[in-house]
């Protein structure tokens, strides 16, 4: 906490909260978790005209404060001084939609009754022009009581105008909650709030809106949900074929600094260390940021410009069927770029049932972590010929693969449903806010913050869970005519592990890789790649030959199939267990997840591998 | 009639709603989209290909998602609307 003035954005979802707040704050923005809870803390320094720095917080939208999710308990915690950890706020800007206005004003009458020194920023006022709605701040600010500013965030209109209030606001008083009298009522609130409205509307002309128009289509029963299909489909494209040229680039790099490694060192211990333990693991991983971005960078537009709420009305009534409700499809579609993004995403679900059985299933929606997998082992085992026009053999396994993770997580979900998440559906209800252009720097500080979280895991995580796997794989070293990936500590650990998954068609290089692509499952591949180059390194015609190659020649193609099948359902990674905790409060579900995923995964691998057997390709 | 019978883009208000047949929370986030007695709907578009998935309503100003269930639960009229509430 900083002893900078302290202001928090609070309003309704879709009041246009985060835009404000990247106008406001553009890079100097933070993201955190509020201690104890899970709640993305985002704050960021905005410079006052007279040059004070102040701490402005962008709280989660809520409808009022009685809280009905995780993340509207935070927004009413803060803003009356509760929160752990955090100060009473000096200020508060209240962010409501100038074409909601009676909706948003019920909420901003009861956030002004709190006596906190507070503004309200009329946002939008530009879409509400267009919508033949003409508002008179002055009576507003008459009416309520409190200096009102019209703003257009995305245009960066009215900001400085906001800045100048708030300055009157923080230099005149401190901020002080006033003695609440009981709850207010609730129809009571509303009431005034629609007189407050009926008197700030100037005129109204009926006039027919974008929204309702895109929505014809975008909620069609039969084409939107051709559109929304295709629009995955496009998605997926993209991520596979946008991502080529910049993979490799990366690729190049990584090899280059590897090669600059053996050129500049000697020989030996640390030379060794460099080129096989840091740079060839972290290179294995990085490679992959192209495709997590270009993910995240649809994530990210589908949710700015409101189609978000499209798919999952659309994608309702098949996630009843399962037990779950279209609010759940949004952090599922978000956990293929990652779980632990879309695990956090689940906070806006109110029902707690719904929210946990989506919590568990999340991992089995194909991460892109397991995109190194996966296209390593496709590379090498299954030919690149053609099954029918246009159609690839290897990326037909990748849809497979895809498809049993989604068809995986379902049958999860409705099993779920019935057991230890048993309950009454917990319904969908969800606002549909207007389309939106979005603002190309929201997707920028969004795609930016994504990339740093990648490129941590990558340099904390994925290269410390090398180092270990590294020194265990080279010591002690292996005397004559004994294999290094057997001697090691590593290959004894494996060894044991062996015993437990040989039924099941795995060799001694899984049960090696095993272990540390717990900790992140790309490490699955950086790890072979290590264990191999230990291996070879007397071996010089070994050492030229691609991973890929040296897999073919030692796995059977049962065994690489039972290895997918394990990584569909895999056991997750660390920061997915970890978020898990987090959400849930304890360890008993990420216990629990681990379990089941195990289970599954394990059960696969064995189908796969004793029906490949069957089939002849042992 | 109830909201789920209510034609598409009819505009009507709501007349009684049936507040004990929803949840709790239902019922206060209902609220809070504005749904209430006297207040302005109309529906948008039915979800789903059997006609079974949830409905788009424009309640006010807000369009919001709702399943049928919870729609049955308004009371809906499209003649001359009485007295605001």
């Amino acid at each position: 906490m900083s002893g900078l003035p302290l202001v928090a954005l609070v309003g309704n979802p879709n009041a246009g909260k985060s835009a404000l707040f990247n106008a406001l704050t553009g890079a100097r923005q933070k993201l955190g978790n509020y201690p104890g809870v899970t709640v993305e803390r985002k704050a960021g320094r905005l410079s006052l005209a007279d040059g004070r720095p102040v701490e402005l917080v962008d709280l989660p939208g809520t409808y009022s404060l009685s809280p009905a999710s995780p993340d509207e308990q935070v927004t009413r915690d803060f803003v009356l001084g509760k929160q752990a950890g955090e100060k009473l706020p000096d200020a508060l800007v209240i962010v409501i939609d100038a074409s909601n206005l009676d909706n948003h004003l019920r909420f901003a009458l009861e956030l002004i009754a709190l006596g906190l020194p507070t503004v309200v920023a009329l946002n939008m006022v530009d879409l509400a022009t267009r919508d033949g709605l003409e508002l008179d701040a002055n009576v507003l600010a008459q009416e309520l009581g409190v200096p009102v500013v019209s703003t257009v965030a995305v245009r960066k209109r009215g900001l400085d105008h906001l800045k100048t209030e708030l300055e009157t606001l923080l230099g005149a008083q401190t901020g002080m909650l006033r003695a609440s009298a009981g709850e207010p009522d609730f129809d009571a609130v509303r009431r005034e709030a629609r007189r407050i409205a009926r008197a700030a509307i100037v005129r109204e002309t009926p006039s027919r809106r974008l929204t309702a128009a895109v929505d014809r289509v975008a909620l069609h029963p039969v084409l939107g949900l051709a559109l929304l299909l295709s629009l995955l489909f496009v998605m997926f494209q993209a991520v596979f074929s946008w991502a080529s040229v910049p993979a490799d680039m990366l690729e190049g790099w990584v090899t280059a600094l590897g090669e600059a490694v053996t050129n500049t060192l000697p020989p030996g211990i640390i030379h060794d260390f460099l080129l096989q333990g840091v740079v060839g693991g972290v290179g294995a991983v990085i490679v992959f940021l192209p495709q997590i971005l270009i993910l995240f960078f649809f994530i990210l537009m589908l949710e700015a410009t409101g189609y978000m709420a499209r798919a999952a009305f659309l994608m309702d009534g098949i996630m009843a069927k399962v037990g779950l409700s279209g609010r759940a499809f949004i952090p599922l579609l978000s956990s293929f770029a990652c779980a632990v993004p879309g695990i956090m995403a689940t906070r806006t679900i109110s029902d707690p049932k719904d929210r946990l059985t989506t919590i568990l299933i999340a991992p089995l929606m194909t991460c892109s972590a397991r995109l190194p997998v996966y296209g390593l082992i496709i590379a090498a085992f299954i030919p690149a010929r053609s099954v029918g026009p246009g159609i690839g053999l290897q990326g037909l396994v990748l849809f497979l693969l895809y498809v049993a993770g989604i068809v995986g997580a379902m049958l999860a979900a409705w099993a779920l449903r019935l057991t230890v998440a048993k309950g009454r559906s917990g319904g969908f209800l969800m606002e549909m806010p207007k389309y939106q252009w979005p603002r190309p720097q929201d997707i920028l500080i969004g795609l930016w913050q994504r990339g740093v979280i990648f490129l941590k895991r990558a340099g904390t995580i994925i290269l410390a869970t090398n180092i270990v796997l590294w020194v265990l794989a080279s010591f002690p070293h292996a005397p004559e005519g004994v294999k290094q990936s057997e001697y090691s500590i590593a290959g004894r650990i494996a060894g044991g592990i062996n015993v437990l998954v040989e039924p099941i068609g795995f060799n001694r290089d899984i049960s090696l890789a095993l272990l540390p692509s717990m900790a992140a499952r790309e490490v699955a591949v950086s790890a072979i790649a290590t264990v191999y180059a230990i291996d070879a390194e007397d071996d010089a015609e070994a050492l030229e030959q691609g991973l890929g190659d040296r897999l073919a020649g030692r796995w059977s193609l049962a065994t690489a199939l039972a290895f997918l099948a394990w990584f569909v359902f895999a056991p997750q990674c660390i920061s997915t267990i970890a978020v898990t905790r987090r959400e849930t409060n304890g360890w008993k579900w990420p216990l629990f997840m681990i379990g089941y995923l195990f289970v599954l995964a394990y059960a696969a691998a064995g189908v796969t591998y004793w029906a490949a057997v069957a089939m002849g390709l042992g | 009639m109830r909201l789920t019978d209510l034609p598409l883009r009819q505009p009507a208000f709501v007349e009684t709603i049936d507040w004990e047949s929803l949840s709790s929370v239902e019922g206060q986030r209902l609220r809070e989209f504005g749904l209430c007695e006297g207040a302005s709907v109309e529906a948008l578009h039915h979800g789903g290909l059997l006609g079974r998935g949830p409905l788009a309503v424009k309640i006010g100003r807000m369009t919001i998602a709702m399943r049928r269930s919870h729609a049955a639960a308004v009371e809906v009229s499209t003649g001359p609307q009485e007295a605001q509430a």
